[in-house]
Formats: C-alpha cells, sequence, structure tokens
C-alpha cells in the first residue's frame, strides 16, 4: 500500500513534470513566433500551445494544492481559457487576411481569395468589405438604419 | 420598432440556461455556496442580462450526454497531440512551414452548431477560422503544415468530421439524420 507520505510526493512530482512540459510548450510557441513565415501561422504558434500549456499549468496548481475551493476557482480560468482564445485567435487572423498582412506564397491553396474576388462589390462573407473597398460610402446598412 | 419586438420575445424560460451559467459562475467566484452568494448571484445575473443584451440562442432541443462527453474527450486528445506537433513544426526545418486557407462547407444551419465546431476547430492546434459566412455556414480554415492536395482533402474532411461528432451530441435529430449514413 502506498502511504500519504508517498502518496504527496508522488502528486508533487506530477504536479512539476506538468509545469515542466507547460514552460516547454510555451517555450515552443515563442519560437514559432519568430521563426513562422506569415502572421496567419504566427497566430498558430501564438495561440496553440500555449492553450495546453496553460491547461497543464491549471492541473498543475490543482494536483499540488489539493484543496476543494481553489479546484473550483479554477474552473472559470479553463472554461474561458477555451472559450476566448479561439475568438481572439480568430477576430486577429480575420483582420490580418483582410489587410494583405500574410504571404500568398505561404499558401498552398487560398480557397478565400476567389470567394473574396467574387463577392466584392456584392454582400461579403462575414460582414462588410466595402469599408476597404471604396472607403464605406456605399456601406447599405448604415444607411438603411 | 424591431428592436423593442425582438427584446419582447426573449423569454425567461430561453434564458434560464444562461441565467444559471451565471448563478454558478458567480459561486464559482466567491468560492461558497451559502444563501448569501445565490441571492446576489441572481440579482448578478439578472442584472448583467439586462444590461448587456444577446440575442437568443436557439439551442436544438436536442442533447446527449454520452456522445457530448466523446466530442469534449476527442477536441481535448486532439488538442494535446496536436499541441506537440505545432511545437515540433516551431522547431523544426522552415521548409515544412506551409499552409492552406482552406473552404469547408458544412452540412448544418444552425449558429449554434456553426458557432461550437468554429470553437472545436480553432481549439485544435494547426487550424484557425479566418472567416465565416453565416448565411450559408461556410468555414475558412487556415490549416499549418499541408503539402499537397491530398492533404487540403484531409483538412477539410476533419473540419467535417468535427460537425458529425457535434452534431451527433447536439444536433437537431433532422440534421443529425442527414448527416448520419
Amino acid at each position: 500500500m502506498v502511504g500519504e507520505e508517498q502518496w504527496n510526493s508522488i502528486l508533487d512530482i506530477a504536479a512539476a513534470s506538468l509545469l515542466i512540459v507547460a514552460a516547454l510548450l510555451t517555450l515552443a510557441a515563442a519560437i514559432g513566433l519568430l521563426r513562422f513565415p506569415d502572421p496567419l501561422s504566427r497566430l498558430h504558434a501564438a495561440t496553440k500551445p500555449q492553450i495546453l500549456g496553460l491547461l497543464l499549468v491549471v492541473v498543475a496548481i490543482a494536483l499540488s494544492a489539493r484543496s476543494a475551493t481553489v479546484l473550483l476557482l479554477l474552473i472559470p480560468v479553463v472554461v474561458f481559457q477555451l472559450l476566448t482564445a479561439p475568438i481572439s485567435a480568430h477576430m486577429v487572423g480575420r483582420a490580418g487576411y483582410r489587410n494583405g498582412d500574410f504571404e500568398p506564397s505561404a499558401l498552398l491553396v487560398d480557397e478565400l481569395a476567389a470567394d473574396v474576388d467574387a463577392a466584392r462589390g456584392s454582400e461579403l462573407p462575414g460582414g462588410s468589405w466595402e469599408d476597404e473597398v471604396d472607403g464605406g460610402s456605399s456601406n447599405p446598412r448604415g444607411a438603411g438604419s | 420598432m424591431t428592436a423593442v419586438e425582438q427584446r419582447a420575445r426573449v423569454t425567461l424560460r430561453q434564458q434560464l440556461p444562461l441565467l444559471l451559467a451565471l448563478v454558478i459562475l458567480w459561486m464559482l467566484l466567491w468560492g461558497s455556496i451559502t444563501p448569501l452568494t445565490i441571492v446576489t448571484g441572481v440579482v448578478v445575473a439578472l442584472g448583467v442580462t439586462r444590461a448587456f443584451y444577446l440575442p437568443p440562442v436557439e439551442l436544438s432541443g436536442r442533447f446527449n450526454l454520452f456522445w457530448f462527453i466523446v466530442f469534449v474527450g476527442r477536441v481535448l486528445g486532439e488538442m494535446a497531440v496536436a499541441s506537440f506537433q505545432v511545437a515540433l513544426l516551431a522547431i523544426g526545418p522552415r521548409s515544412r512551414h506551409e499552409s492552406a486557407l482552406v473552404k469547408v462547407d458544412l452540412h448544418t444551419r444552425s449558429d449554434f452548431i456553426l458557432t461550437g465546431t468554429a470553437l472545436a476547430v480553432s481549439l485544435v492546434p494547426g487550424s484557425i477560422v479566418v472567416e465565416v459566412d453565416r448565411a450559408s455556414t461556410v468555414l475558412y480554415v487556415h490549416t499549418l503544415s499541408v503539402h499537397s492536395p491530398a492533404q487540403v482533402e484531409k483538412a477539410r474532411a476533419h473540419v467535417l468530421s468535427l460537425e458529425r461528432s457535434l452534431l451527433r451530441a447536439w444536433g437537431s435529430r433532422e440534421e443529425w439524420e442527414a448527416v448520419r449514413s
């Protein structure tokens, strides 16, 4: 049987190794931020390994604190991270694409460009691109309501 | 006028899941379940939902807990594996840094499933939703490490299979039957 003392040290070692893995993931995210060719790819490095890294840190805290109140506080941390990280990534990615802040040569295929060209002048996916095409003067929604 | 009509249509019953979630969050933040935190939680939840008005979310009316747990487990598992893949890619040779913007036409017509699929796709490292066409439920997904047309199709099929497993857990009966085959 495993005694309580031993059990504690097992949990501490598990927490410590989770923290190391989380730190390595965050390091990889930083390296990716420097090395990926364009903003769209850099976003992947900036947002993704960091989510898992934070999850691992949270699990490590739960393992080392071993208290119900701490655990209850950690749940919203995880939930909000999972809910907000994709949204911020999407907003930055969308803005980056619309500003042309990406390298077309790094893309094998770009199936959005064709649709954007087709929709230019009419309604565009996800909102109004008219602002950039002709300064927003012909925005139908601005005049309607 | 239309804004007023839309406001009136949101019934308390439709808001109940949101209110409950807010009260639970309030109690989690306080770290205690006492009558005081419940009462203040309800007051704060009502205040927040009145002050920051959101359009009602149309749920599908069907929810399968087992398949939802399977879905969450799958997303978390893929996230763990793909996080390390992206990490390796970051420290690997530069010639591997090729990507693609893939257009995925989803089967569903529901905002709720569209949002859930987009969230899941964004959580799995290696793919980001760059643009959404809500009217025709099309996602434009930026995928890392794509080197051949076959891998483009693979990325597309992956998004569709995520949608499928979410539909299995939470989609309306008709939409799940439509993709079931």
